[in-house]
């Protein structure tokens, strides 16, 4: 378990014992927090996943697979901070990690 | 008025099985869809991806298998409605009365929807006032080019869309290329090409740079762009195109009384069917405790609300269960010559 706290555009704030191997846009549906629809289930093929990590955690993250940037291109509002959450697998070096849910997916 | 057993709505792969499993007990059925081609998701997310988890089959593309599920379908000659999306179901004594957006018009015994995560409609900018000029001096597709000669264009986007638009409209616009990073996602060749005219100055690039604002009264005069680090750049244009690939919308399917959780229809697991009498979900959009959203789960889901259909189609008839491999009547509806 690894703690992941998700910040919705309304400023609220849920931190949530996610289980590691999961990845944090499974937390997010998994725990009904709004937001992220992951409407492709997780394929990385529709940019509804996508969250702005805070910016302490960028080069901890997992680097980018081919295609999430390409994917990144079709997300609402993309910024340098913007990741898809369908890509980040929640291990023990993610325990602490805040996201930022954007106001819309698309 | 299209009179038929049964239309599915949706044209991916489970849509597509469903169709197969009505003509093998000897239902007749019509597919309509939002997009212009068959093969849902599969082909418009990701037609070169494999898949590796169709029972049976190792690996294939997306496209492979709509391909394949088509050539299955062929011996139905089922009707494809393309470019349609419904948008009225009405419950006429038995039957079900549904229209389209292109207004055609069914009449049907059941309804399967198979819908996937709702129909496919283009990626707007998010600024707001962008919307004051859809259609009239902004546009997320090119219906007719003609209209942007000897013009400036604005295109933001850096797929194959964007890129391809860019180089075509060059020979006769004035064109502005802008897109969040170095990268693009487009083919490689019209990379290149893109970059060659660039060079050329017949297209203005302009990468790390994303839409601020559209500037006009009635129709836009120029967009302001705004770069990673601040920079507010202000630049003429006269149309401006949006290119960010299809985001699904769940649309009129949410107005017609079913019971949606999470943008997924609640459907029985013995036949598929919804809170509705006749109405049927299967695939991406349908959920039942343990759904699984996998392309194999969608056929299996096809098969039995094809067999709930039936009862509604031929009130008066019995079901009887058959194999293909020994019923004479499912292999004469198959075209099988022995």
């Amino acid at each position: 378990m690894s703690k992941i706290t998700y910040k919705t555009h309304d400023d609220k704030t849920h931190t949530i014992d996610v289980q590691n191997g999961l990845t944090v846009m499974e937390g997010a549906i998994q725990n009904d927090i709004p937001g992220i629809d992951a409407d492709c289930g997780g394929g990385m093929s529709c940019a509804t996943c996508h969250v702005y990590v805070n910016e302490d955690w960028l080069d901890k993250l997992p680097v980018k697979e081919d295609g999430e940037e390409d994917m990144l291109d079709m997300a609402f509002e993309p910024k340098k901070n913007s990741r898809l959450s369908c890509q980040l697998i929640v291990s023990d070096t993610l325990d602490g990690l805040v996201v930022n849910i954007p106001s819309k997916q698309g | 008025m299209n009179k038929t057993d049964v239309l599915i709505i949706g044209a991916g792969p489970t849509g597509l099985f469903c169709a197969h499993q009505l003509g093998i007990i000897g239902l007749t059925c019509e597919i309509v869809d939002n997009l212009d081609k068959a093969g849902g998701q599969c082909i418009e997310l990701y037609p070169d991806k494999p898949i590796y988890d169709i029972p049976a089959i190792p690996e294939c593309t997306g496209e492979e298998l709509t391909n394949n599920l088509l050539k299955q379908i062929k011996p139905f000659n089922v009707n494809f409605h393309l470019n349609q999306r419904v948008e009225e179901l009405k419950k006429v004594e038995n039957r079900w009365h549904v229209r389209t957006n292109g207004n055609k018009e069914f009449d049907v015994a059941s309804i399967v929807i198979a819908g996937g995560v709702g129909s496919f409609e283009p990626r707007k900018f998010p600024v707001k006032e962008c919307k004051k000029f859809e259609g009239n001096s902004l546009f997320y597709a090119v219906k007719d080019k003609t209209i942007f000669k000897d013009k400036t264009i604005s295109i933001f986007g850096g797929g194959d869309s964007a890129l391809d638009w860019a180089i075509e409209l060059s020979n006769t616009s004035k064109v502005n290329l802008i897109h969040r990073r170095d990268g693009f996602s487009g083919a490689e060749a019209s990379v290149q090409k893109v970059k060659a005219l660039s060079e050329q100055g017949k297209i203005n690039l302009y990468t790390k740079y994303q839409l601020d604002c559209v500037v006009g009264e009635n129709k836009i005069n120029s967009v302001k762009i705004k770069h990673d680090e601040g920079e507010v750049k202000e630049i003429k244009s006269d149309y401006v195109l949006g290119f960010f690939g299809l985001i699904m919308q769940l649309g009129p399917i949410l107005d017609w009384g079913l019971n949606i959780n999470k943008k997924t229809v609640e459907v029985n697991t013995e036949n598929f069917e919804t809170n509705i009498n006749g109405l049927f979900a299967i695939g991406d959009i349908c959920s039942y405790p343990g759904k699984l959203k996998l392309i194999l789960s969608g056929f299996h889901e096809g098969a039995l609300a094809a067999r709930g259909c039936f009862k509604y189609a031929k009130p008066d008839e019995k079901l009887r269960f058959e194999f293909t491999t020994t019923s004479k009547a499912a292999q004469e509806r198959l075209g099988i010559k022995k």
